[in-house]
């Protein structure tokens, strides 16, 4: 029984908790207050953008700490937090509306340490506060648009094929054409069929009618398409909040996850995020009489709207234009300093506009805001129900023929520039709604940090001076293993890029730390035992690690498959705990186990002992 | 050699096991009737609704917040302190009609119409009234998912009546922690809810040691009865209950009295289920295999056989 472990084993034991250590390093070095500036369309971020930022901020009296140009973002370090408003102002100025500039806290981790990839563990937004939303998209609203613009074709088509219907409708996710005749039915019939892909053709020749099905494929690949589009466009809106690592992600079937870290101006973040919004332009109807129309004679092929601060207006129910084609929208002033909304539309969209308004001149046009906000009542389905709400936002005379860049005018400073920034971040096809929104102030996350780390220094301590009480100097072997677990689980934490620390996360560093001397407790225990039962003090190690193993084995094996549990079914917070509680069972395994044997042998193994200091 | 509990002999555990029974029992019906009655006190997670953090820079008069509040329409709002005096929590129910995502942000605004000094925006959250079903719903499975992993777990280690017992023990658990918080009508959160699956971790992780010293003991000491064997094998993994339990329960007060009001909850939970889960792993799971008539029998291990052992060696 000589208790020696071979040089090769502690080597290893040693680098392991060396190498843990190195990547544990960067969460002691703290963070920056940064500016971080990114290119938006079209510009480009390099050395003479760098050199622009730099004499900007020298001009106002900052002095940065420092410049750096990294993966085509600039990264600007400032030596205090009051410098780092101002020096976004400046920036901002100086590079005008094609430059993202976010405030960020960017690590201050070395040089030397960055090279080997090492960095601090990412922190949850219950430490660093920020924004969670969580959002969920109307999916039958998605599927209800494509069958709508579906039937606009079908329509379109026919009429220039000279096949004489009587009726085209939507009946859910069908299109149904209800031909006149049997000789247009069987024109409509063999025209329609295979025409559209991802429509099925159900034929109904005794009522001649038509029906082409969404298919389920078709179906399917709406509500992604509803999905991956409403992604794009929360990247663009966050882009346009000027937010330092957001994270965007799908969630189940039909709802995405937003994460902001940082945002302060929570008002400002939902409302450009939650609300959906897009534009049609419709003439108004100035041949009939508007006061016949309010007392219900509504002319047909018109139809009478709200207007937003004004009297109702009564307008053609055509659209000239809707959102979609919307390219840019900016906001610019006019000769009398008035805001204006100056939009880009794209080739078809310029077209269409030019068609509209080439006999139009001097016609009022109206721009139609469209709304959809959720009612909080769901169908049958659970799904939520929006309302649409139209109105009329501006009314303007069209002053000359329009083409693919024009603007409208007489709209506040603020209306024009969130219009402006909605136009911008494009059309939504589905409406979305906030169903969760978790925001946690700054100045609490730091609170959380503190008391989440005192609560783990105090614990540790607490913990320590048992160990060495109870058990003399194997409580302090069981020490340095606990300290070594500590370090390995900051270190795998920083290592793995998912993992995130939050404040359930550090309470789990905390449990962990309560619990991982656990393993040393059976072995020492049976330690004990086996000296009880005279057992010479070599063969009480060797049999009280040997016979313990297991048993620590299946106790860790089923607290592994609660934090399992917990990581797949928990949310943020949640998973924090999940992922710190089963990193922490893996590597106290290894110190209590591993670790502490390496220490026990290389004291005691491979001597005579009368007794052991336990 | 220091020791919290000296001893060499067999400590008669299993003598008190009918009246440790009752009380568990008792204990365990009183909770489901206190479940049923008083139900949980369901946190924003759960119920769905707003819930506002806000700091002021003096300690907050809540009156006055009342009154602000109910001028505004939110009559229905709960105001109360929130770990200093000058915290207060805000909480709102579900409304219907209301663009809900906007609710905290009008509330801080009319704070800071009322009170002309900063208040500060600490935490807002909003969640959904479906989203609390869902949490529930999720909250429940993964109680479910857990147990029977762990059944599933226990049962192939080791043998069916042991697992039982480890799974009764299980349950006892969290019936208990959630009839605690029952009883006292503690907000149950999400990380209350995280807290309960780890106490189901911690005391499965008890009661394995003790279940594993169990079949030991029947195996090495072939003359003992079921209930001597258990005493032994209780008496011999006393200490090491005990002091596990001490270490956690240690780390556990410094999270309930240094982490924040924000982890309160969760550090409550824990502590119960600790000590619940620490006198369940001795009385519960052994009782309830005893019940089943576990014996020696049961617990040796079955002989490998050997693949091909039955068939004559090729000439």
């Amino acid at each position: 029984m000589l208790n020696k472990y071979p040089l090769w084993k502690n080597l290893l034991i040693i680098f392991i908790v060396l190498v843990a250590a190195l990547y544990a390093l960067p969460n002691i070095y703290g963070e920056d207050p940064a500016v971080q500036v990114s290119a938006n369309r079209n510009a480009t971020i390099d050395t003479s953008t760098m050199d622009r930022v730099k004499s900007s901020l020298e001009n106002v009296g900052i002095q940065a700490k420092s410049i750096a140009l990294e993966e085509e973002q600039l990264l600007v370090r400032l030596n205090s937090d009051d410098e780092q408003l101002k020096a976004r102002e400046t920036i901002l100025d100086s590079l005008g509306d094609n430059y993202i500039v976010a405030l960020n806290l960017a690590p201050a981790t070395p040089e030397w340490l960055k090279s080997v990839g090492a960095q601090p563990m990412k922190l949850g937004l219950d430490l660093r506060g920020g924004v969670h939303f969580l959002m969920e998209i109307d999916m039958d609203e998605a599927v209800r648009k494509i069958v709508d613009g579906m039937k606009d074709t079908i329509r379109t088509e026919l009429r220039e094929e000279r096949i004489r219907y009587s009726a085209v409708r939507v009946d859910d996710t069908t299109v149904e054409v209800e031909l006149r005749t049997d000789e247009a039915y069987a024109e409509a019939a063999s025209y329609l069929d295979g025409r559209y892909q991802g429509y099925n053709l159900v034929e109904d020749e005794e009522n001649r009618l038509l029906q082409l099905q969404m298919s389920d494929q078709k179906l399917a690949e709406t509500r992604d398409y509803a999905v991956s589009q409403n992604i794009t466009i929360m990247r663009n809106r966050v882009n346009e909040l000027g937010v330092a690592e957001p994270v965007i992600q799908r969630q189940g079937s039909n709802r995405i996850v937003v994460e902001l870290p940082g945002v302060q101006d929570t008002a400002r973040a939902k409302e450009i995020l939650g609300a959906t919004a897009t534009l049609e332009f419709r003439m108004v109807d100035s041949e009939n009489d508007i006061r016949d129309a309010q007392n219900g004679r509504v002319p047909f092929g018109s139809e009478l709207m709200p207007m937003r601060d004004g009297p109702q207006q009564l307008l053609k129910e055509d659209v000239i234009l809707t959102g979609d084609h919307i390219v840019n929208a900016g906001v610019g002033y006019d000769e009398y300093n008035r805001p204006q909304v100056n939009i880009t539309l794209d080739g078809a969209g310029g077209n269409k506009m030019s068609m509209a308004t080439k006999d139009n001149v001097g016609q009022p046009m109206a721009t139609v805001f469209i709304e959809y906000k959720a009612t909080d009542e769901r169908d049958e389905k659970g799904n939520l129900q929006f309302t649409k709400n139209a109105e009329v936002i501006n009314v303007a005379t069209i002053q000359s023929r329009l083409g693919s860049s024009f603007r409208i005018t007489g709209v506040g400073a603020n209306e024009a520039q969130n219009l402006a920034l909605l136009l911008r971040a494009g059309a939504l096809i589905a409406p979305i709604q906030i169903v969760e929104e978790r925001t946690v102030g700054p100045s609490l996350g730091q609170q959380n940090i503190d008391s989440g780390t005192q609560a783990i220094f105090w614990g540790f301590v607490l913990v320590l001076a048992f160990m060495v009480v109870y058990y003399k100097k194997f409580g302090l072997v069981a020490n340095c293993a606990l300290a070594a677990n500590l370090i390995l689980i900051i270190g795998v934490m920083s290592m793995i890029p998912g993992a995130t620390l939050t404040l359930p996360g550090m309470a789990g560093i905390v449990l962990t730390v309560g619990m991982a001397v656990d393993a040393n407790v059976l072995i020492f225990e049976r330690i004990r035992e086996e000296i009880k039962a005279k057992r010479s003090p070599q063969q009480a190690i060797h049999h009280g690690y040997d016979s313990a193993l297991s048993t620590i084995a299946d106790a860790n094996v089923t607290t592994l498959i609660a934090a399992l549990i917990l990581f797949a079914i928990g949310n943020g917070p949640i998973k924090g705990f999940a992922i710190t509680l089963a990193i922490g069972i893996i590597t106290s395994m290894f110190t209590a186990i591993v670790g502490t044997r390496a220490i026990v042998n290389s004291v005691w193994g491979g001597k005579k002992l009368s007794k052991l200091p336990i | 050699m220091q020791e919290i509990i000296k001893t060499n002999e067999r400590l008669p555990f299993m003598r008190f096991r009918g009246i440790m029974g009752i009380i568990s029992i008792i204990l365990v019906v009183a909770s489901i009737a206190s479940l049923s009655v008083n139900k949980l006190n369901f946190g924003l997670d759960f119920t769905g609704g707003t819930l506002l953090e806000v700091g002021f820079e003096k300690p907050a008069e809540l009156n006055r917040v009342r009154t602000a509040l109910d001028d505004k329409g939110f009559g229905d709002a709960v105001v109360q302190n929130y770990g200093t005096q000058e915290d207060i929590l805000i909480r709102l129910e579900p409304r219907e009609g209301v663009k809900a995502e906007q609710l905290g942000t009008d509330i801080l605004d009319s704070l800071r119409a009322e009170f002309e000094q900063t208040v500060e925006m600490r935490r807002i959250e909003f969640v959904g009234p479906n989203v609390g079903d869902e949490f529930i719903e999720q909250g429940g499975l993964a109680m479910l998912t857990a147990l029977i992993c762990i059944l599933l777990y226990i049962a192939m280690r080791f043998e069916w009546r042991l697992a039982v017992g480890a799974v009764a023990a299980l349950a006892h658990d969290v019936i208990l922690t959630l009839g605690l918080f029952s009883i006292l009508g503690l907000e149950f959160d999400l990380t209350v809810l995280a807290a309960l699956l780890a106490v189901i971790g911690y005391s499965i992780n008890d009661t394995v040691v003790v279940c594993d010293r169990i079949r030991e003991t029947f195996r090495k000491y072939a003359k003992l009865t079921p209930i001597q064997t258990v005493n032994r094998a209780l008496t011999d993994t006393l200490s090491r209950t005990l002091v596990t339990s001490l270490t956690t329960i240690l780390v556990l007060l410094t999270l309930f009295f240094l982490g924040g009001p924000l982890i309160h909850g969760f550090a409550t939970a824990l502590l119960f289920g600790v000590v619940i889960g620490t006198y369940s792993s001795i009385y519960i799971a052994s009782t309830v295999a005893l019940a089943f008539g576990v014996s020696r029998d049961d617990l040796m291990p079955t002989e490998v056989e050997k693949e091909g052992a039955d068939q004559d060696p090729l000439p």
